[in-house]
């Protein structure tokens, strides 16, 4: 049986939400980065992006979107088909062992944008 | 799932997924540009010089592929989700558009980055 304690919000009505309140930020932000390199930047005016407050404001609201949006979209792949009605005994220990690797690669992302925006 | 011969629906659906999974992936790599953008103005051309490289300029193309495709079948979500195109026609008709969409676009990305 899978049950719902490793879902984002514990109510599939608070994840359904989560999952599109993300998505328009995700969808905003990589229109905007989308758009600002399609126009073409040299290494000053990409920097200089960068150190204004609002876009690293952003920035991070998008990786944690991201974060909150890949928890509640591999949630529902692993909990579809890493099952014990699908695989077996094994289904649990992989659908425990995917979570585990995606939230660790997850609190990586965050670290590593933190690093990137702030430089430190 | 071979074996039945899946509705377009099913493959719009299927691919949303797939895609989703391997843009978490993906995000490694937008990352790791992002950081070396960003480091030094050495970093930020040696950026441009590696994307010459057809196997990175591939991989870039993979993750826009499908952040492409990913961003409009989510957006179609969004518009079924106002209650627009839920029926078994509309359903279908929101399919193919993505699915058309998404190859020009693609198409499009490939072609701005060779």
């Amino acid at each position: 049986m899978v049950i719902a304690v490793t879902s984002l919000g514990r109510s599939g009505l608070y994840d359904w939400l989560m999952q599109r309140v993300s998505a328009v930020i995700l969808l905003a932000y990589f229109l905007y980065v989308g758009w600002v390199v399609a126009c073409g930047v040299d290494y000053g005016a990409w920097k200089e992006l960068f150190s204004l407050t609002w876009m690293r404001v952003f920035s991070m609201l998008a990786l944690v979107s991201l974060v909150v949006h890949a928890w509640v979209g591999l949630w529902s792949v692993f909990t579809d088909y890493f099952t014990e009605r699908m695989l077996g005994a094994t289904g649990n220990m992989l659908r425990l062992v995917a979570e585990v690797v995606c939230g660790i690669a997850m609190f990586t992302y965050v670290v590593w944008g933190i690093q990137i925006l702030w430089g430190l | 799932m071979l074996s039945i011969r899946q509705p377009i629906t099913a493959w719009a659906s299927i691919t949303h997924r797939a895609t989703g999974v391997f843009l978490f992936a993906g995000m490694a790599v937008l990352l790791w540009a992002l950081d070396e953008s960003l480091a030094s103005p050495e970093s930020f051309a040696a950026l441009q010089e590696s994307l010459n490289n057809p196997l990175l300029k591939l991989v870039i193309w993979a993750v826009l592929a499908g952040l492409i495709y990913h961003t409009l079948a989510g957006v179609r979500h969004l518009i079924m989700d106002m209650g627009i195109g839920e029926t078994m026609a509309g359903g279908i008709f929101g399919a193919r558009i993505v699915i058309l969409l998404s190859v020009v676009l693609i198409l499009l990305a490939g072609i701005w980055l060779w």
